[in-house]
């Protein structure tokens, strides 16, 4: 190679290197703002600021989802597996709103650390599966469950004599 | 290093006569792939494809969108490398595809934002949320918009080469970025479905068009800009010999 091409070729490598630090350095000192939401545990050991809108976001509990009969209030919890955390919200939900999906909530923390949600996002996951293969999971996921519970009971009963 | 391997293919492929020549005999073929990797996929994926359990048929939307996110960040990585080549070695078809790989670049960026927003309504929410990723892809088309801008703002085009050339150079920075936001930080948007290392998270049945999609969109890329860079090779060898040649034998 012909010294000036390589003497140009170490400046290319040196402006991608540089350019890499800075913005290395950069995401790494703002890397708590890029962040979209706190995790429920965050909001719970109090590393979250209380009284200034931010996001929570988590899976929201299976069975937490309580509905207000004459109006748009609904309650649930979601979690990170470590932590829960109730939030309060009026308003419509988006359609991908469910138990044991993830959602992220936008609103303000009260004292009582029940946070109250202005908008609900549902996140959805990377799969994809069409509606009978996620049936015939679904099931197969439930009698793995049945069986489980047989095999206790069995065992159970086998261990009380 | 000059003594074991030969640099001459090298420079000969930097000759836009050459390039002019060997493209115009590739083109037909690789637009005949292109249009019909699109058509079947398309067909394929919008007509045939399952619906998703959760989503219905909103998800389609994934056959655009992945595709044009894919080539987005790869017509980066083009547009980066044929700036260091022209960087290095003053090849002066090396600048030309740079030029010609920008505004492909910023349509398919565009593309990829904003069938993502019209996926977001339904499935989200909201069209806009600024995650990591979706911000990262705007300064994506910004980055692209900058090297256009870059290109027209000097009289000299030698000089608006290096500019630009430096300008993608340090942009290249944003694809790591971009691609690894989702799992860097905490974000709205889902992890990648397609994954280099493992199965992708998708029913086979959904994911054949998408494979399909995303080839005809590689080729479709090539296409548009070895068709840009044709337009640029005229252009700026207008003076020379051939190319007055090769338009007077159009022109009778």
């Amino acid at each position: 190679m012909h010294p000036v091409r390589r003497q140009r070729l170490f400046m290319v490598i040196f402006i991608v290197v540089i350019a890499s630090i800075a913005v290395g350095l950069l995401s790494f000192a703002l890397r708590e703002n890029i962040n979209l939401f706190y995790p429920p545990s965050d909001i719970v050991s109090g590393e979250a600021p209380k009284g200034v809108r931010i996001r929570a976001g988590g899976m929201v509990v299976d069975g937490s989802v309580v509905r207000a009969d004459d109006s748009l209030l609904t309650h649930f919890q979601i979690t990170d597996g470590e932590a829960q955390v109730n939030v309060q919200y009026t308003g419509i939900l988006p359609d991908l709103f469910a138990e044991g999906e993830a959602a992220v909530v936008t609103g303000e923390l009260n004292d009582e650390g029940m946070f109250m949600a202005s908008e609900v996002l549902a996140k959805h996951d990377e799969n994809y599966t069409p509606p009978e293969v996620a049936e015939a999971m679904q099931e197969a996921h439930n009698r793995a469950k049945t069986k489980d519970v047989d095999a206790e009971s069995a065992k159970a009963q086998t261990s009380k004599y | 290093m000059s003594q074991l391997f030969s640099w001459k293919w090298f420079h000969r492929l930097g000759s836009p006569r050459w390039f002019y020549q060997t493209s115009g005999k590739w083109l037909p073929w690789l637009s005949m792939l292109a249009t019909g990797l699109l058509l079947v996929g398309l067909c394929w994926g919008l007509a045939f494809a399952p619906q998703d359990a959760k989503q219905g048929n909103s998800f389609r939307i994934i056959y655009i969108h992945v595709p044009a996110s894919f080539l987005a960040l790869a017509g980066y990585y083009v547009m980066a490398i044929a700036g260091a080549i022209g960087l290095i070695w003053k090849m002066k078809l090396a600048d030309m595809v740079m030029k010609s790989a920008a505004p492909i670049g910023a349509v398919l960026t565009f593309v990829a934002l904003v069938t993502g927003a019209i996926w977001g309504k339904p499935t989200w929410g909201t069209y806009w949320v600024w995650d990591a990723r979706i911000t990262s892809m705007l300064v994506l088309l910004f980055l692209y918009l900058g090297v256009i801008a870059l290109q027209y703002s000097y009289s000299s085009q030698d000089a608006a080469s290096k500019a630009s050339a430096v300008l993608s150079l340090v942009g290249m920075v944003n694809i790591p970025i971009i691609y690894k936001s989702v799992d860097w930080w905490y974000t709205l948007h889902q992890p990648a479905t397609i994954k280099f290392t493992e199965a992708p998270s998708m029913h086979p049945d959904m994911f054949q068009p998408l494979l399909v999609m995303i080839l005809g969109f590689y080729c479709f890329y090539a296409v548009a800009l070895i068709l840009n860079t044709r337009v640029e090779v005229l252009c700026r060898e207008r003076r020379t010999r051939w190319v007055q040649e090769l338009v007077a034998s159009k022109c009778t």
